[in-house]
């Protein structure tokens, strides 16, 4: 014992400065739950992020960053706000990236951020309600509000001389906040709902809803559903019983399984999904490809910023403090300062080294507005023989 | 012509699917029916037996389909559907011998039988699970239309057209069929005619020397042939969902309640009854109205009764009330 112990205490010791050394970030998804395979990618994507800076030796005069998951389940929010309370106060993370969906984001938010002071950037959290919650300047999302897009669905159908429209969305808060912020905007900009109906994603016949909505008219469907879910069944049923032609399709309806079932007899319908025509999406789709994980999967370049994001703050303050780097991550994100792109944060970490600015752009033409969110750009597409066309960006 | 579009606008709202939906019901609560007839319990296994002949069925047309065997403008299914015919009947023939045959022999109460069938129904909805995933299908193939909205228009020059999809009128073809298959075999059989002296009078059925565990047999091959039809029709004009099939056992358990306990004829009109009250429900009555109404005149709201995420409750409503105001059903069967 009296040999081993010196060995034991030099191990410790060793081990703690080793620590020191390290900094470590909280990635906190819904790894299991009804996102399981949307996260997958997107923890890989912020990883890299966070190993790019790692590799880098530049952080913070040459720290290390490691990563450590928890499981935010996306439905359950008393298990993400346990999962959170574990990385602040056993794993000592000195900053978040997540949650993935609103309700854990807002759960997590108000009990474990807030009082712990720890900054978070969410990369996929949408409901307009994040924008005007008591933050303490803390909480940030790489992701636009749901009401961005509805402002641009709004804009979108005015500029085609779209008068009526009728509304189902899929009965949940992605669906109920996408459909308010739609409804808000396309009637402020003259047009009118002619009737508004959830549907309910996992039922075999959505016939009942659509005649519904075929009864008080319209000119074309919104559909504020999934593509694989409730929104597939309800477009089958309203092409069946030849209530309507087009659609307009937000972000949960764009892929290429709608295309593949439906060819070309939803021609003329529109999608709105976030995209960008920014060099740093297809930097990114090939720095995925060298780094082994998908850069073009919805999310994965929201999550890549957010983390980019949450360290080169760190970076700009000189400190792991969230009270104090708080304050930087508007002003990495945004301009004035030399635009980095995907795969050049060595370079970003160099010129804050030196004191000098950043405008970072990344694979989602980062820009922080508001309360810290994602001003969000958006592509519109429209479908012409069974296959999407971008049509532009807003 | 208003009043020619106003039937036109309800008949492809309202009448066409609720007809589809109606036989679809029927079938299920004939099964559901029989089995209360003969065995004396209310069977909540018959929903997932609907989806284990259903899931048959799809993976024998899949089989068909990769060889390339079809019916033309008929949906690959009808081919497939004896084969889910067979493996349904022996499915309901087997759980029979391992699990209803033991509670019968200890003369177990009605009560017991209810219980150990919902947990015949949860074993079987694992194995559905397990074979073919919790995913949907659509195994519907063939012409899609008999007529399509856009043809009807340009046939009859009217604003409004009627779509009748080919696997809605498989579904009332099939159940016409089958339902008069069935009442000639009840009526005019030997072994129909032991089974409703069986389930008239059990005792005087055995004093007379009809065996009871043929009448049983028979019961089980007739209520899985019914189960593994209606299933397969569902989910041909709808989509095939495992999840479904428990929720639609609640319409089922109203039509049969609601026609009769124990009564094949009331079992029909149930299912009927039930569609058409679901559909018309929630059915919102606006352009219909504006149809009839003087010229450019509409009503302001939707005129609809109930909103359509409430369509289940429908069929407690036409639950309760017949268990409160007439127990035994239309047609007078048995009280639960």
């Amino acid at each position: 014992m009296k040999r081993l112990l010196p060995l034991l205490c030099a191990a410790v010791f060793s081990t703690a400065a080793h620590a020191q050394e390290e900094v470590k970030v909280g990635m906190l998804q819904g790894f299991t739950g009804p996102t399981e395979s949307l996260v997958k990618p997107m923890a890989l994507g912020g990883e890299a992020a966070i190993q790019e800076i790692s590799d880098s030796g530049l952080f913070l005069g040459g720290k290390k960053v490691v990563s450590v998951r928890g499981d935010s389940t996306c439905i359950d929010a008393s298990a993400a706000t346990a999962a959170a309370d574990r990385l602040i106060t056993s794993e000592g993370v000195v900053g978040i990236v997540g949650a993935t969906c609103s309700g854990a984001t807002t759960a997590v938010l108000n009990n474990i951020v807030r009082p712990n002071g720890i900054v978070m950037i969410s990369p996929s959290a949408t409901s307009p309600a994040l924008s005007t919650i008591e933050d303490d300047g803390l909480f940030f999302r790489t992701a636009p509000s749901d009401a961005r897009q509805g402002e641009i669905i709004g804009k979108i159908l005015s500029s085609k001389g779209i008068k009526s429209a009728a509304l189902t969305y899929t009965n949940n808060d992605y669906g109920k906040g996408l459909a308010d912020a739609i409804q808000a905007a396309f009637e402020k900009t003259g047009g009118q709902i002619t009737a508004v109906a959830a549907h309910e994603d996992g039922k075999a016949d959505y016939s009942a809803e659509v005649a519904t909505l075929a009864s008080a008219g319209g000119e074309l469907l919104i559909v504020a559903g999934y593509l694989d879910q409730g929104g597939k069944g309800m477009i089958q049923a309203a092409l069946d019983t030849g209530a309507f032609e087009t659609f307009l399709l937000p972000d949960g309806m764009v892929g290429e399984s709608l295309t593949e079932n439906f060819g070309d007899a939803i021609d003329g319908s529109i999608g709105t999904n976030p995209g960008t025509d920014s060099p740093g999406a297809k930097m990114l789709a090939e720095l995925g490809g060298k780094k082994g994980f998908k850069g073009d999967d919805p999310y994965v370049p929201e999550a890549y910023d957010a983390a980019a994001v949450l360290l080169l703050a760190m970076q700009s303050a000189g400190s792991t403090d969230s009270a104090v780097y708080k304050d930087h991550v508007e002003k990495v994100a945004n301009a004035p300062g030399e635009k980095i792109y995907p795969g050049e944060l060595a370079k970003a970490l160099k010129i804050l080294a030196d004191g000098g600015d950043i405008d970072y752009v990344g694979g989602t033409a980062l820009e922080l507005i508001g309360p810290g969110e994602s001003a969000g750009s958006f592509r519109e597409t429209i479908i012409e023989g069974g296959a999407w066309k971008t049509v532009s960006y807003h | 012509m208003e009043i020619a579009n106003a039937f036109a606008l309800l008949a492809n709202f309202v009448i066409v699917p609720a007809t589809a939906y109606g036989a679809q019901l029927a079938l299920g609560a004939l099964g559901v029916t029989i089995i209360f007839g003969i065995l004396r319990f209310a069977n909540f296994s018959h929903g997932e037996l609907m989806s284990f002949g259903a899931m048959v069925t799809i993976l024998v047309t899949w089989l068909l389909q990769m060889n390339g065997i079809g019916l033309g403008p008929l949906p690959t299914a009808l081919l497939a559907l004896p084969v889910g015919i067979l493996a349904t009947v022996a499915m309901a023939v087997l759980t029979d011998r391992f699990v209803f045959r033991f509670y019968r022999k200890k003369r177990a109460n009605p009560i017991v039988f209810a219980i150990v069938s919902v947990g015949v129904m949860f074993m079987m909805a694992g194995i559905i699970r397990i074979v073919i995933g919790p995913d949907d299908h659509s195994f519907a193939d063939g012409e899609r239309f008999l007529i399509s909205y856009g043809d009807f228009k340009k046939l009859t020059g009217w604003d409004q057209g009627i779509a009748i999809k080919q696997t809605q009128v498989v579904t009332v073809v099939v159940t016409l069929i089958v339902v008069a298959f069935l009442f000639w075999f009840l009526q005019k059989t030997r072994s129909g005619k032991a089974m409703r002296a069986y389930s008239d009078d059990e005792d005087l059925a055995l004093l007379s020397g009809i065996n009871p565990e043929r009448v049983v047999l028979i019961a089980w091959i007739i209520a899985g042939s019914l189960a593994c039809i209606a299933g397969t029709l569902y989910g041909l004009d709808k989509t095939y969902k495992p999840f479904i099939f428990l929720q639609i056992l609640l319409p089922i358990f109203a039509a049969t309640i609601l026609g009769g306990i124990g009564q094949p004829v009331g079992a029909v009109l149930g299912g009927f009854i039930v569609a058409f009250s679901e559909v018309t429900v929630t059915y919102a009555f606006k352009r219909f109205l504006a149809y009839l109404g003087p010229d450019g005149w509409a009503p302001d709201g939707l005129v609809q009764l109930l909103s359509t995420d409430y369509k289940f409750a429908v069929s407690f409503v036409i639950l309760v009330v017949v268990l409160l105001v007439r127990p035994t059903g239309i047609i007078r069967g048995k009280v639960i």
